[in-house]
């Protein structure tokens, strides 16, 4: 039967499960779900996860939801080099501190770019001015409490290796990044650990990862993208509609 | 020297550490951080946790903030009993599966549906428009359905027959709407069955004592007008 990973690799947390899967050798079979192409409104993919997002993992009848809940069973699962999730009591706790720090500081704020620049535009809607900007604004102040809160010791965001912490947030970051977004201009240190970690997963998976997001605004503005058919943009609505 | 927790059992996630830690019998020293009286904005606790929020814990000399890391570091050294975060793949994966899921959706609207409904007037002496309390109320109720018919189904406990860091971290969320005076069971019998399933494996004297505070919170007096002014930006950050 084997492991199926539901993914788009438009979604950063789908782009951070993959390249972990990659990463380490896990074999899968990848089932792309275009979000564009309203894939994960269908039928078919309601019976796999009610709530309609990727990314989704399917190993044999087990069906699981939520990236970290997805790395760390991955980790396990395919007894992974220590480093991605240590066995360390403190080590460990500290890959779950960024965790749910990110869940509050990173999710749902480096998304937004790819929503006023193209997919707002896509289906006819203009996100106002002053909330791009408290978006730009809400980055840059999180930027900030990253590199306070992570940047101490270590040359990784929990300690002197890489771990499933960096994925999620180097991930994170790129959304902006390939929407124009100069995140990294002025940090050294931020600059230096995306080095770092880009180096590590190597320059192919990162160039076979990234692809997607990379190309995705050149793709707007020659109108290549798919239009949502109306299902789909008045789900697109309610999310441009908690742009704070 | 003895673990130090660090909790204002206002918070849903301090609850949640409050009953794990006496639950499995840990040894803790408890520091009330007072939120409503700005306590967490002290220099002072600054050193413990420089994010200024809680929970916080510190283990001699390693501090850690994040409720769940907090949870399951206190799993991980105290050896509890496996139910709480099983060795089982499939099993821990689920509880995995339902901590990330709750931290946007469950707990973002229990936030806001106390915020909205008890805080704002009460506490800091804002007036909420009913459409925002209405809307809040409504999502609130949508995050209940899919806590029901995704996650609990016909099962004792949100990941199998026995209780889990999940029903604890879920329970505690729960509690702040029911606080606030919301109608949390309303439309959702099986989560009143689950909830009082909670209440006795956790320990109705316990129970009782972790949401003392939550359940008289429409009682809070009114916030210092200092305070309020420190507060609010960070008040209205966390409720985005």
């Amino acid at each position: 039967m084997g492991l199926k990973l539901y993914l788009d690799l438009l979604s950063q947390p789908c782009r951070a499960v993959y390249i972990f899967a990659k990463k380490n050798g896990i074999p899968f079979q990848l089932h792309t779900v275009d979000l564009l192409k309203g894939q994960h409104v269908s039928e078919q993919f309601l019976q796999l996860n009610c709530q309609r997002k990727v990314p989704v993992l399917k190993d044999g009848n087990f069906v699981l939801t939520e990236s970290s809940a997805i790395l760390i069973y991955l980790s396990s699962k395919y007894q992974v080099a220590d480093h991605w999730y240590p066995a360390d009591l403190q080590a460990r706790a500290r890959v779950h501190e960024y965790l749910g720090w990110h869940t509050d500081n990173i999710r749902g704020i480096f998304g937004v770019p790819l929503w006023t620049k193209v997919l707002g535009p896509l289906i006819g809607t203009q996100i106002p001015e002053e909330k791009v900007e408290r978006n730009r604004k809400n980055m840059f102040e999180s930027l900030q409490r990253l590199e306070e809160k992570f940047f101490g010791d270590g040359t990784f965001l929990t300690g002197y290796q890489v771990t499933v912490a960096d994925l999620m947030c180097l991930e994170e970051l790129m959304q902006p990044v390939a929407l124009g977004y100069n995140l990294f201009e002025g940090r050294p240190q931020l600059t230096a650990w995306r080095a770092r970690v880009e180096e590590f997963l190597g320059a192919n998976l990162c160039q076979q990862a990234h692809g997607r997001i990379l190309s995705i605004q050149e793709q707007a503005a020659k109108n290549t993208l798919p239009v949502p058919y109306p299902e789909v943009q008045s789900r697109m609505m309610l999310r441009i509609a908690r742009i704070p | 020297m003895v673990l130090e927790l660090y909790l204002d059992l206002l918070s849903q996630p301090c609850r949640a550490i409050y009953i794990f830690a006496k639950k499995n019998g840990i040894p803790f020293q408890m520091h009330t951080v007072d939120l409503r009286k700005g306590e967490h904005l002290s220099d002072a606790f600054a050193q413990v946790n420089p994010v200024k929020k809680v929970p916080a814990m510190k283990d001699n000399d390693f501090t850690l903030s994040e409720s769940v890391a907090i949870l399951l570091y206190l799993t991980h050294k105290y050896k509890v009993p496996d139910h709480w975060y099983p060795q089982d793949l499939q099993a821990r994966a689920r509880v995995d599966e339902y901590l990330a899921w709750q931290h946007t959706t469950l707990r973002r609207s229990c936030l806001r549906a106390l915020w909205h409904k008890v805080m704002f007037p009460v506490f800091l002496g804002e007036q909420v428009p009913s459409e925002t309390l209405a809307a809040t109320l409504a999502e609130l109720d949508v995050n209940l359905r899919v806590l029901e018919d995704k996650f609990l189904q016909d099962k004792a406990f949100l990941v199998g027959p026995h209780i889990s860091l999940a029903d604890l971290v879920a329970i505690t969320e729960v509690m702040h709407p029911i606080g606030g005076g919301c109608p949390v069971f309303e439309g959702h019998p099986k989560l009143a069955a689950w909830y009082h399933r909670v209440e006795t494996v956790v320990g109705k004297e316990l129970f009782r004592e972790a949401n003392e505070v939550i359940l008289k919170v429409k009682d809070s007096a009114p916030v210092n007008l200092i305070i309020k002014q420190k507060v609010m930006p960070r008040v209205l950050a966390m409720i985005q």
